[in-house]
C-alpha cells in the first residue's frame, strides 16, 4: 500500500516535471520574450511542489497513524474491561487484539476482543485509504498551483533553489534532532524507572539483581537495582584497557614519529589502521576464543585461578582495540609540536631520547591527554567485547582475575529479547544508558576542548 | 664583568674525561632504551594482530569444507505424490538410503544411533532435490549430505575420539588409592576395595528399598580421604553401580547388617580407564559410544565420505545444526540494512555538509549544529540502539528486528562520518573554480551542483564507503533493536521482515555451544572481514584514482 | 588635505565619452576595515579602461563590485551607487546571476573548469539558456574560440580537458568562456600576470579586437601594458581614486603628484 502510494507520488511528481517543462517551453516560444529560467527549472519547480508536501504528509501520517489508532482502540474498549487492569496488561491486551486482527487466533478470544479487532482492522483500512486520497489530492493541487505560476518572468530557478536550501537546512537539523531524540527518550524512560526504583538506591546500592519475576510465582530474586557494582566493573575494565593501550600506543607513536624511517612508517601505520578497522564483535570473539583460554592456562601454570570471563581478559582485549586509537591521536599531538622546539633541543646537544622525553612529550601532553580521555570514553562505551568476554553478574571486587560486569553488558542483557517497556528491568537499561551517555559526553567535551586549545596554541 | 663569571665561562669542560664519557654513554643508553620500547610496542601490536588473524584462520578454515556422505537414493515412483512432492516420507528415504551402508546393523536401537551420524538436515536436502528435479523420480541418484556436527568435526580433526577426562589434581587423588593398593583389576574392569559399615540405623524397618545405600557407600569411601575438603574424590566411584553392588550383597547376606564388609566397588569410566591403561582416555562425550566410531570408519573405508567446499555457508540460512548453518540470511539482512543506511545517510550527509560548509551563516545556530555533529560521532553505539528501540520501535511502532530500523539507526551513526568527509572534500575544491563559475553567471546552487560537488565526489564517496564499512561491523545497536532474530529460512527477506545481520550472526554463533559453531563463527568473521577489506580497498582506490593536485 | 586633492581632481575625471558604467560614492568594507573610500568613476563604452595602483590599494575590490562578486564574501559590504547603462546593479530586485552573465570576468590565474575545452565554453550559454539547439551551441563555442584566437590550436582537441592547455592558452580559454555568455562588459583582473611575454602579447591582441564590441576593464601592474592597450586609465591609491582620465594624458601629464610618483616608479 505505502509502496504504491510512493510510486504514485513519484509518478505525479515526474509528470509535474514534464508538464512544467512543456508549459515553460511553450510560453517561451509563443511570446518573443526571454524566459527568466531554463525550462528544466520550471519542471523541477512543479515536480517539487507536487512531490515534497505530499511525501512529507505521508511520512508524518505514517508516524502518527499507529499511536493514534492504538489510542482510539484503547478508548473504545468497554470501560469495565479496561479499568480492572493496569498498564502492562493493557499493552498485552492491545497486542492480543492486534494479533487477532492479523488473523492469528490461538485460543478462543473474548467477544469484546474480537469486536475490537474488527474495529481495529476497519480503522486501519479507513486510515490507509484516506491517506492515499489526501496525499494524492495534495500532490495534484501542488502540481496545478505550481504549474499555473509558470510564465516567462517567473523566477523558477530561484524557487527551486529556495526549496533546495530548505531541504538542506532540514537535513542539517537531523543532527540536532538525533541528539534531542537520544536525550528525550533516555530521559523519559529513566524518569519512569525512577518512579519505580529510588534514585538513591540506583546510585549508591551495592546490590544489582535486575532479574525480577516476569510471571507470577516464578522463583527469582525480587530485583535489586543498586548500580554501583556495575559502575565499578565498567571502570575496572576501562582501567585495565587503558593500562594496556596507553603505554603501547604512546611508545608506538613516539617511535613512529621520531625514530622510524618513512618506509617503516608506511608499513606500520596501515597495519595499525587495520587493527582500528576490525569490528568489535571480532575482538569479542578473539577474547573468548584465544585470549581468555590462554590466560587461564597461563594462570593455572603459575597457580592462579583466572576466571574464563575475567575482567583482565576483557580489559586486555579492549586495550588491544584502543592501541591504534591512542597511537594515532598521540601521533597527531607529537607531530603538531613545532619543528623549532625540536631544533632548539637538538641545538643544545640533546639526544633524540632527551628531546622526546624532556621537550616533545611535555609539549604534546595536552594533546595526548585529550586522546587518552577520548579513549577512556570509547572504553566505557564499548559494548561487544565486554558482552562476549566479561561477566553478567555484578560483583564488587578488586581482583582482576574475577568476572565483573559493565554498564553496556547490562544494557544489552536487560534488553535482548525483551520488549515490554513496563517493568523496571527494561527501564533500568535506559537509566544505565543515560548515565553512559552523560559520562561519555562529558569526557568527549573535555577532551575535545583540550585538544582544540592545544591545536590553537601551535597554529 | 667579575672574575668569577669570566672564569665560569672560560673554564673548558673536559669532554674527554672518563666521567664525561660515561655520562654521554649513559645518555645514549637511555635513548636506545626509548627506541627499544617503541620497537617493542610496535612489534607487540603487530604480533597481536597476527595472533588475531591466525587464530581466526586456524579455527575458521575448516568451516569452508564440509564432511559429506554420499547416499545412493532410489527414488521409487510410488513414494511420491505428483502434486505434493514436498510431503513424501523423506525421513524414511534418507534413513533407508543411509542404512544400506550397514546391512549388518539390524536392531532398531542401534539403527537409531547409527542414523545420528547423518545430519538431521539430510531429509530436507533430499526433499529440495526432488522438488527441484521431479524428472529424476524413478531413477537412483547419488546425493551428498553432510554428516552431523560431531563427526564433521571429528573427520576434520578438530575434536578427538577420546579425551583425557581427568586433570592433574584428579589423577593425584586417584594415585593415592593406587599407592595404597586399593585398586584391583578383575575381568578387564577396575574396582576399589572399600570397607563399608552397613549401618542398621540407615535401614528403616529393615527395608533395603528405603535404605540410604548411597550414603553408606560414600561414607565408606570417604575413609580414604579423611582430610579432603573438596568433594572431588566422590567422582571416582561409579556411585549407582556401587550401590547396586552393596544392595546385592545385603540381599544375598542379610546377616551383614550392622557389620563392616569389604566390597569391590566399580569405578567411574574415566577412572576405570585410568586404572587399567594408566591414562584416563574416555570416549569424547560428544559421541555416544565406541560403536559409532566403527560405523564411521566403515563409511570412510567404503569411500562414501568426501569433503567438498561449503557452498552452504553462503546459500543456507541460519540453522540450529552447525553443519547446515549458513550466512545467506545474515548477508541479506546486512545488505538491506546497509542499503537503507546508504539511502538515508548519503543524501542527508551531503546536504548537511554542503549547507554547513557553503551556505550557512556563521552564527550560534550553526555552531550548535557543528558541536552536535562532533559529539554524535563519539556517542557510544549502544546508545543509538537505545534510541532506535525507544523511538523507532516503541514510539513510532516500526517493526522489531527489521533491516529498515537497523538501517535507520546505522544511518544516524554514519552521518557524522559522511558529513566530516564531505566537508573536507568540499574544502579541497579551490576557490578559483567557484569564482570561475560565478563569473559566468552561475548561481551559488549551480556552482555547487555543476562544479563543486562533482569535483569533491571522490572524497565524499571515500568517506561514505568508510562509514558504511563501519556500519557493516556495528553490532550492539542491532542487538538492541532485535536484529538477531533466528531466521531458519531465506524466503521472505525484506525491509520490514525480521532478519539477522552479519555481525549479529557472528555474535549468536559465538554464543552457541555446538563445537561446529566455533569454526562457523571464525568463517563468518572471515567473510565479514573480507567485505570490509574490499570496501576499504575500493575507498583507497577511489582516493588514489581521482586524487587531484590543484 | 588629501581629500581636497581628490575633490580637486574631479573635473578632470568626468569623461566626455558615452559612459556604460557609472559609479558614485562607492565604499567597500571588509568587516570593520574599509577598503574603498568614496570612489566615483565612469567607464566608457567599447573601450579599454585600465585600473592601476600599488598593491593592496583596492583595484580588485572595486573591480569585483562591478559584477557583485563581492557578494560571495560574507564580511564584505558595498555602499554607493553603481549603474550599468543606467540600471542600478545593487537594486535588490536585480538578479545577480543575470548581472554576472552580462558582466563577464577573467581572473588573475587562469581557472578553467576541470572539464573538456568544449564544456568550459558551453557551460555559460547552457545555464543561461542562450542557445536552442546543439548545433547552435556548437557554433557558438567555435565562434568564441575563434574570437579568442584559440580555435586553430584546439580544433582537434575540443574534448580534452581544459586544464591540459598551456597557461596562455588557458587564459585565452577563460576569455572565450567569458565572452560565450555574450556579456556587455568584461572585467579582467591582472589577466596576464601568470603569462610569459608571448602569451601576454596574444591576450593583448585579443583585447584590442574585443574592444570593438565590448566594454573592457583591466587591472594591471604593468605601466607598459596599461599604456599599450587602454584608452582610459584610473589610478587608485590607498582605496581612493586619485586620478581618472585619458591614458595618454595620465602617462604624459598626470595632474596628481602621487600618480606621477607611481608611474615613474617612485613607489608601489
Ligand atoms: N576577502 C577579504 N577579506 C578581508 N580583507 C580583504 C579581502 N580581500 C581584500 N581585502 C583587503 O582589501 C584591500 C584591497 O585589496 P585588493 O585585493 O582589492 O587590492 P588590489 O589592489 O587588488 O591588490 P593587488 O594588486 O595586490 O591585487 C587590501 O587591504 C586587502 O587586505
Ligand atoms: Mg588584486
Amino acid at each position: 500500500m505505502v509502496v504504491y502510494l510512493f510510486l504514485l507520488l513519484l509518478a505525479i511528481a515526474s509528470s509535474g516535471f514534464l508538464l512544467g517543462r512543456f508549459k515553460a517551453r511553450a510560453a517561451g516560444v509563443g511570446q518573443d520574450v526571454k524566459m527568466h529560467s531554463l525550462d528544466g527549472y520550471h519542471g523541477w519547480f512543479v515536480a517539487a511542489w507536487a512531490g515534497i508536501p505530499a511525501v512529507l504528509l505521508t511520512l508524518l501520517w505514517l508516524l502518527f497513524q499507529g499511536p493514534v489508532i492504538d489510542w482510539l482502540l484503547v478508548g473504545s474498549l468497554p470501560a469495565n474491561k479496561v479499568q480492572a487492569i493496569d498498564g502492562g496488561k493493557l499493552q498485552l491486551l492491545v497486542s492480543q487484539i492486534k494479533s487477532v486482527a492479523a488473523g492469528n487466533i490461538f485460543s478462543q478470544p473474548e467477544p469484546f476482543v474480537v469486536e475490537a479487532a474488527e474495529r481495529y482492522n476497519r480503522w486501519k483500512d479507513i486510515a490507509s485509504w484516506s491517506l492515499f486520497a489526501v496525499a494524492t489530492v495534495l500532490a495534484l493541487v501542488g502540481l496545478l498551483v505550481a504549474r499555473s505560476r509558470i510564465s516567462p518572468r517567473f523566477r523558477a530557478r530561484n524557487g527551486v533553489e529556495t526549496i533546495m536550501s530548505g531541504l538542506m537546512i532540514a537535513c542539517s537539523v537531523i543532527a540536532i534532532l538525533t541528539t534531542l531524540g537520544i536525550v528525550v527518550s533516555l530521559l523519559y524512560e529513566t524518569l519512569r524507572f525512577f518512579d519505580r526504583v529510588s534514585v538513591v538506591e540506583f546510585f549508591t546500592g551495592l546490590n544489582w539483581e535486575p532479574q525480577i519475576p516476569i510471571r507470577e510465582g516464578q522463583v527469582t530474586a525480587g530485583g535489586a537495582f543498586g548500580a554501583l557494582p556495575v559502575f565499578w566493573g565498567t571502570m575496572m575494565i576501562a582501567l585495565i584497557a587503558m593500562l594496556v593501550a596507553t603505554p603501547i600506543g604512546l611508545f608506538a607513536a613516539v617511535y613512529l614519529t621520531e625514530y622510524a624511517s618513512a618506509r617503516l612508517r608506511d608499513v606500520v601505520k596501515p597495519l595499525l589502521e587495520i587493527l582500528a578497522g576490525i569490528p568489535t564483535v571480532v575482538y569479542g570473539f578473539f577474547a573468548v576464543l584465544t585470549v581468555a583460554p590462554a590466560m587461564r592456562t597461563f594462570g593455572e601454570a603459575i597457580g592462579l585461578n583466572i576466571a574464563p570471563n575475567s575482567a583482565l581478559a576483557a580489559g586486555a582485549v579492549m586495550g588491544i582495540m584502543l592501541i591504534p586509537f591512542i597511537s594515532s591521536l598521540s601521533d597527531d599531538a607529537i607531530n603538531a609540536v613545532p619543528q623549532s622546539l625540536r631544533d632548539g633541543s637538538y641545538g643544545l646537544g640533546a639526544t633524540k631520547g632527551e628531546t622526546i622525553t624532556k621537550v616533545l612529550l611535555p609539549a604534546a601532553l595536552p594533546g595526548i591527554m585529550g586522546g587518552i580521555l577520548l579513549a577512556v570514553s570509547r572504553a566505557i562505551g564499548e559494548t561487544m567485547i565486554v558482552v562476549m568476554a566479561a561477566g553478567i553478574i555484578a560483583a564488587l571486587t578488586l581482583n582482576p582475575f574475577e568476572p565483573v560486569t559493565t554498564v553496556t553488558v547490562q544494557i544489552v542483557t536487560l534488553l535482548i529479547g525483551d520488549s515490554e517497556f513496563d517493568n523496571p528491568k527494561t527501564l533500568a537499561a535506559f537509566a544505565l544508558g543515560l548515565v553512559l551517555f552523560l559520562a561519555t559526553l562529558v569526557l568527549n567535551v573535555i577532551a575535545l576542548r583540550i585538544v582544540q586549545k592545544y591545536r590553537e596554541q601551535y597554529d | 664583568m667579575t672574575d668569577t663569571q669570566s672564569g665560569l665561562l672560560s673554564s673548558q669542560h673536559d669532554w674527554s674525561s672518563a666521567a664525561a664519557r660515561k655520562r654521554v654513554k649513559r645518555r645514549y643508553a637511555a635513548d636506545r632504551r626509548l627506541q627499544f620500547y617503541g620497537i617493542g610496542a610496535i612489534a607487540l601490536s603487530i604480533l597481536l594482530l597476527g595472533v588475531l588473524f591466525s587464530s581466526l584462520m586456524f579455527t575458521g578454515y575448516v568451516a569452508f569444507y564440509t564432511t559429506k556422505v554420499a547416499l545412493e537414493v532410489p527414488f521409487a515412483a510410488d513414494q511420491f505424490d505428483k502434486d505434493k512432492l514436498g510431503d513424501a516420507n523423506y525421513r524414511g528415504i534418507a534413513k533407508t538410503a543411509f542404512l544400506t551402508y550397514f546391512p549388518e546393523v539390524t536392531s532398531r536401537a542401534e539403527q537409531r544411533n547409527l542414523v545420528k551420524i547423518m545430519s538431521s538436515g539430510a531429509p530436507y536436502i533430499i526433499r529440495d532435490f526432488v522438488v527441484a528435479n521431479p524428472d529424476r523420480i524413478g531413477s537412483t541418484v547419488t546425493i551428498q549430505v553432510p554428516v552431523s556436527d560431531p563427526f564433521d568435526q571429528l573427520y576434520k580433526g578438530v575434536i578427538p575420539r577420546y579425551i583425557d577426562a581427568l586433570g592433574q589434581d584428579r589423577i593425584a587423588l586417584f594415585e593415592k588409592l593406587q599407592r595404597r593398593n586399593v585398586i584391583k583389576i578383575e575381568g578387564g574392569k577396575a574396582f576399589a576395595a572399600t570397607d563399608i559399615f552397613v549401618n542398621p540405623a540407615e535401614i528403616p524397618d529393615g527395608d533395603i528399598t528405603k535404605a540410604d545405600l548411597h550414603g553408606m557407600v560414600r561414607e565408606g569411601f570417604a575413609a580414604y580421604y579423611p582430610k579432603q575438603t573438596s568433594r572431588a574424590y566422590q567422582e571416582i566411584l561409579a556411585e549407582d553401580a556401587s550401590t547396586q553392588v552393596l544392595r546385592a550383597k545385603i540381599e544375598a547376606e542379610p546377616g551383614i547388617v550392622g557389620k563392616t564388609v569389604t566390597l569391590m566397588l566399580p569405578l567411574a569410566p574415566a577412572y576405570d580407564e585410568l586404572a587399567r591403561t594408566g591414562a584416563s582416555k574416555i570416549v569424547n562425550p560428544r559421541f555416544g559410544d565406541k560403536a559409532e566410531f566403527v560405523w564411521f570408519d566403515k563409511l570412510i573405508s567404503a569411500g562414501a565420505i568426501s569433503t567438498p567446499f561449503t557452498w552452504e555457508l553462503f546459500t543456507n540460512a541460519d540453522s540450529r545444526y552447525p553443519e547446515l548453518a549458513g550466512l545467506a540470511g545474515a548477508l541479506s539482512g546486512s545488505f538491506f540494512a546497509l542499503l537503507v543506511c546508504f539511502l538515508l545517510s548519503f543524501p542527508i550527509g551531503i546536504a548537511t555538509a554542503v549547507y554547513l560548509e557553503e551556505f550557512a551563516p556563521k552564527n550560534k545556530w550553526t555552531d550548535l549544529v557543528e558541536v552536535n555533529i562532533n559529539n554524535l560521532a563519539a556517542v557510544p553505539s549502544v546508545v543509538f540502539g537505545l534510541l532506535g528501540l525507544a523511538l523507532f520501535i516503541n514510539t513510532f511502532g516500526l517493526p522489531r528486528s527489521a533491516p529498515l530500523v537497523g538501517g535507520m539507526v546505522l544511518a544516524l551513526m554514519t552521518l557524522p562520518t559522511i558529513i566530516v568527509a564531505t566537508r573536507a572534500a568540499l574544502k579541497g575544491v579551490p576557490p578559483s573554480i567557484r569564482e570561475a563559475a560565478l563569473g559566468v553567471g552561475a548561481s551559488k546552487h549551480q556552482v555547487m551542483l555543476h562544479h563543486v560537488i562533482p569535483l569533491s565526489l571522490p572524497g565524499i564517496l571515500t568517506g561514505t564507503i568508510i562509514g558504511l564499512a563501519q556500519a557493516l561491523g556495528e553490532t550492539a545497536p542491532l542487538l538492541l533493536i532485535g536484529m538477531n532474530a533466528f531466521i531458519p529460512s531465506i524466503e521472505n527477506m525484506g525491509l520490514t521482515q525480521p532478519a539477522m545481520a552479519l555481525p549479529t550472526q557472528i555474535f549468536s554463533w559465538a554464543d552457541s555451544p555446538e563445537r561446529g559453531f566455533v569454526s562457523r563463527t571464525s568463517a563468518a568473521i572471515m567473510v565479514l572481514l573480507g567485505f570490509l577489506v574490499i570496501m576499504n580497498i575500493l575507498a583507497v582506490y577511489l582516493r588514489r584514482k581521482f586524487e587531484r593536485k590543484w | 588635505m588629501e581629500h581636497q586633492v581628490v575633490e580637486g581632481s574631479k573635473p578632470v575625471t568626468v569623461p566626455a565619452l558615452d559612459p556604460t558604467i557609472t559609479a558614485r560614492g562607492v565604499n567597500v568594507f571588509y568587516g570593520d576595515k574599509q577598503a574603498i573610500f568614496d570612489v566615483d568613476v565612469d567607464v566608457p563604452r567599447n573601450a579599454i579602461t585600465s585600473f592601476i595602483g600599488p598593491s593592496g590599494c583596492g583595484k580588485s575590490t572595486f573591480l569585483r563590485c562591478i559584477n557583485r562578486m563581492n557578494d560571495t564574501i560574507p564580511i564584505c559590504t558595498v555602499t554607493g551607487d553603481i549603474r550599468i547603462d543606467g540600471e542600478d546593479i545593487y537594486d535588490p530586485r536585480l538578479d545577480v546571476v543575470e548581472l554576472r552573465a552580462r558582466v563577464g570576468m577573467v581572473f588573475q590565474k587562469p581557472n578553467p573548469f576541470p572539464k573538456s575545452i568544449y564544456e568550459n565554453i558551453a557551460y555559460g550559454p547552457r545555464i543561461h539558456g542562450l542557445t536552442r539547439s546543439k548545433k547552435e551551441l556548437d557554433e557558438l563555442v567555435e565562434k568564441c574560440l575563434e574570437k579568442a584566437g584559440l580555435l586553430k590550436e584546439v580544433k582537434d582537441r575540443m574534448n580534452e580537458p581544459g586544464t591540459g592547455l598551456s597557461g596562455g592558452q588557458q587564459q585565452r580559454l577563460c576569455i572565450a568562456r567569458a565572452i560565450a555568455t555574450r556579456p556587455e562588459v568584461i572585467l579582467m583582473d591582472e589577466p596576464c600576470s601568470a603569462l610569459d611575454p608571448i602569451a601576454t602579447a596574444k591576450v593583448e591582441e585579443l583585447m584590442e579586437e574585443l574592444k570593438e564590441n565590448y566594454t573592457i576593464i583591466i587591472v594591471t601592474h604593468s605601466m607598459q601594458q596599461a599604456a599599450r592597450v587602454s584608452q582610459r586609465t584610473a589610478f587608485f591609491h590607498l582605496g581612493k581614486l586619485v586620478e581618472n582620465g585619458d591614458t595618454r594624458q595620465i602617462f604624459t601629464n598626470p595632474s596628481d603628484k602621487r600618480t606621477q610618483d607611481y608611474i615613474t616608479g617612485r613607489f608601489g
